[in-house]
């Protein structure tokens, strides 16, 4: 039986009346390779669905790198609490009315990235502040190499909704910081806490972590 | 039963050396045939399978008691990364796409796969990329060790491994792509007359999903390995704080990947269990349109619920809520699935040869991996659990005596089919106690041991952890031992095994299950070249 007979039968059997169960013949299985040359149609068909499935992987690809600039649009609505971008801009000076009844404890902490090569320490680690009053707190960095170095501090806080009501007037880590060989410095940072802190916060810790980028710089 | 009377047909234009396979060794580096690749698919997960378990022994051994016994803990580190890459990229994932490609072609009537050149390709780039992450090993500063999930910052520490590691993961993405386009476009274009999408039978249709599922997500991994790749030689900061960014971001876009990973294991696993559950029940699937709509509604949920891994990240109230819901979801499908193979042997008349057998302490075992899930998809007492031995239990519950063992019962199920030979039942029932007693050995202590507090990936542990993992280890040395049986089964079986004859259907009845039963024992090298003829059902 060639393969035109074949299909007038499978026809015949489709097309005819409504089949309650697939039964099929077991009469082709020792074809030989020669036997079957994909037909036309189904090639055709073939070469569309690849190429769309083509494309949707590389969308895929794209996909995963539109996460990044989306992770962060996200970040900002209001109910997730990550340390906000503010956390890093100066925000500028306002008067606030200061609520001495309330004690809030701020904590601050050091710490250098992997071993990057300094010297770093906040002056005070621990101050009590009444929201609406400013503060200005020096921590101080220095460079133990005898290259130049150029390097960044990135603040992260505990709890991280609190960052929202950190305000910073001024900050050394608004910016990168150049360092001279075994150049140390004195760093102000001035802050106020925004009076409309939820009740629930008492303390926040401040993490600033030192990463050198002097390798990055230069290659920029 | 048939109609119309069988007979060979020969068209005169063809020779006579396009009969069979070429001729020599170099017949399996450049075959379309899809039995041949399949097999090559299936050998090199059993080879992987080994690779992987000797690094689990390793693991085991060192665990065995507190203190530092044989490794250094940076190979040990090393061990548990590799163990998982090999295991999930080179043993599951194969296994998987080697018996899609065995089976998918004479399950719905179809001469070869759609694209069989591409179909070659998949499976050497797959071979590329193992060789490529298991040369790793030997290179300075020595292979991964942060874990398979490769977070930064900790996996940009690696020496000289890290590139080629990445480099791996790009070509293992790209052969398991290419498989899975190649198997959606079989099943879409390839199928005989009559036979419709909700005919199929289930392992194709759990195939299908998992193509698509590895179309989105794949891609999607091979993006996140390229930013590791560029944050460390490129000065990128897609995950470096210094420069803007932040690793948190490297495990939301690692698990949207991740999560549907695990599903493209488990899967094709439910599919081959609800293949095989009939036959020996002797009944039909319970629920055959549920299962379907089970495993498309498992499929959509595993894209919404990745950060459920991420729990003590510093979510937000509202995000720990919502996955934590969402994840409970996935239960739904999962035990229509459960109460559906239960349903189908019910009142069945049942038999218990190797397959079934596997395929019953999967029914079993997988439930229990799915409620130990269950209480971690509890984002409070997440929190207890995270990155303990309780997870490290939960995610071997649901692998190795869910998607391994019924990787076992598809080789003890198939085999027959595929090598005419009949394999020999009292050593197949002999592994399969030993494997599923001893797999409970080994992995249910460590429950005890991650609510304990026992870290995962440590080479060194608290003493009172040691009674446990002593335990655990002697469970994973029989569970090891005995695999290779199954081994001594493959190769018996190829070489003649029982030397019973077996008849096309092989098990009694199977041919009402599956087209694949209605070809001879052995298969011959091309079936289906026109497709089946259908004919009305006049028989029982």
């Amino acid at each position: 039986m060639n393969r035109v007979e074949n299909d007038e039968k499978n026809k015949k059997y489709l097309n005819g009346s409504r089949i309650d169960c697939v039964c099929y013949d077991d009469l082709r299985y020792g074809g030989f390779a020669s036997d079957f040359t994909m037909n036309n149609e189904v090639a055709v068909k073939n070469k569309k669905l690849v190429r769309n499935l083509a494309i949707v992987a590389v969308a895929m690809f794209g996909f995963g790198y539109a996460l990044v600039p989306l992770y962060d649009v996200l970040c900002e609505w209001k109910w997730i609490e990550r340390d906000r971008p503010d956390a890093i801009k100066a925000i500028p000076e306002t008067a606030y009315e200061i609520d001495v009844n309330r004690n809030i404890k701020i904590e601050f902490l050091t710490t250098l990235n992997e071993n990057t090569p300094m010297i770093f320490r906040a002056e005070q680690t621990q101050i009590t502040v009444h929201p609406g009053e400013y503060h200005t707190v020096n921590f101080y960095a220095e460079n133990k190499t005898d290259k130049p170095m150029i390097a960044r501090a990135i603040p992260s806080f505990s709890p991280a909704l609190t960052s929202t009501y950190f305000e910073k007037v001024e900050c050394f880590c608004f910016s990168e910081q150049t360092f001279a060989p075994h150049e140390g410095k004195t760093m102000p940072m001035r802050f106020v806490i925004n009076p409309a802190l939820p009740y629930d916060y008492q303390t926040i810790t401040l993490s600033y972590t030192f990463f050198d980028n002097t390798q990055n710089a230069v290659k920029k | 039963m048939s109609a119309v009377t069988a007979e060979h047909a020969h068209d005169d234009h063809h020779d006579d050396h396009a009969h069979g396979p070429e001729k020599g060794w170099l017949r399996w580096i450049v075959t379309t045939n899809h039995k041949d690749i399949g097999t090559m698919y299936l050998l090199f997960a059993l080879a992987m399978f080994f690779v992987g378990g000797a690094m689990a022994m390793i693991i085991r051994a060192e665990l065995f008691e507190p203190g530092l016994q044989f490794v250094d803990p940076q190979f040990f580190n090393s061990m548990t990364t590799m163990h998982a890459l090999v295991m999930v990229f080179g043993a599951v994932m194969p296994a998987f796409v080697g018996l899609a490609n065995w089976m998918i072609p004479m399950m719905i009537g179809a001469p070869d796969m759609a694209l069989p050149r591409m179909n070659n390709m998949s499976f050497w780039m797959l071979v590329a990329g193992i060789l490529l992450i298991a040369s790793t090993l030997f290179m300075e500063g020595g292979a991964p060790a942060g874990g398979w999930t490769l977070y930064p910052p900790l996996v940009l520490q690696t020496g000289k491994a890290l590139p080629f590691a990445i480099f791996a993961v790009h070509l293992l993405g790209v052969s398991s792509i290419m498989g899975a386009i190649n198997i959606i476009a079989t099943i879409l274009n390839m199928r005989a007359p009559a036979m419709t999408l909700m005919k199929m039978p289930l392992f194709v249709w759990t195939w299908l999903i998992t193509g698509f599922l590895l179309i989105a997500i794949m891609p999607v991994f091979a993006g996140s390995v390229t930013m590791l790749l560029t944050d460390k030689f490129f000065h990128t900061s897609f995950f470096d704080a210094a420069g803007g960014g932040d690793p948190v971001l490297y495990q939301h876009i690692f698990w949207f990947f991740g999560h549907p990973e695990v599903y493209v294991m488990i899967l094709p696993t439910f599919g081959v269990a609800s293949t095989i559950i009939p036959v020996f029940a002797r009944k039909p699937l319970f629920g055959y349109s549920s299962m379907v709509y089970a495993t498309a509604a498992i499929a959509f949920l595993s894209f919404i619920v990745w950060a459920h891994h991420m729990f003590t990240v510093g979510l937000p109230i509202a995000g720990e809520l919502y996955f934590m819901y969402a994840t409970m979801l996935i239960a739904i499908p999962t035990g229509v699935k459960v109460f559906n193979w239960t349903a189908t042997m019910w009142k069945g008349s049942m038999t218990f040869e190797t397959p079934m057998l596997f395929s019953i302490a999967f029914v079993v075992l997988f439930t229990l991996g799915g409620f130990t899930g269950l209480m971690m998809s509890i984002a409070p007492v997440d929190f207890q659990y995270h990155d303990t031995y309780f997870i490290v239990a939960h995610f071997h519950y649901t692998l190795v005596p869910a998607s391994v063992f019924i990787l076992m019962a598809a080789g003890y199920y198939w085999m027959p089919k595929w090598t005419g030979h009949m394999y020999n039942e009292k050593i197949g029932q002999l592994h399969f106690w030993l494997s599923a007693i001893s797999v409970n050995i080994l992995f249910f202590p460590q429950h005890f041991l991650g609510l304990a507090g026992m870290p995962r990936r440590i080479p060194d542990y608290a003493i009172q952890f040691a009674d446990w993992n002593m335990i655990s280890s002697i469970g994973g040395f029989i569970f090891g031992a005995s695999q290779l049986l199954f081994l001594w089964i493959v190769i018996d079986t190829i070489k003649g095994g029982t030397g019973e004859k077996v008849s096309d259907e092989v098990w009694e009845d199977a041919h009402k299950h599956g087209l694949e039963w209605t070809l001879p024992s052995p298969v011959p090298y091309h079936t289906f070249s026109t497709p089946p003829t259908v004919i009305p059902c006049d028989h029982d």
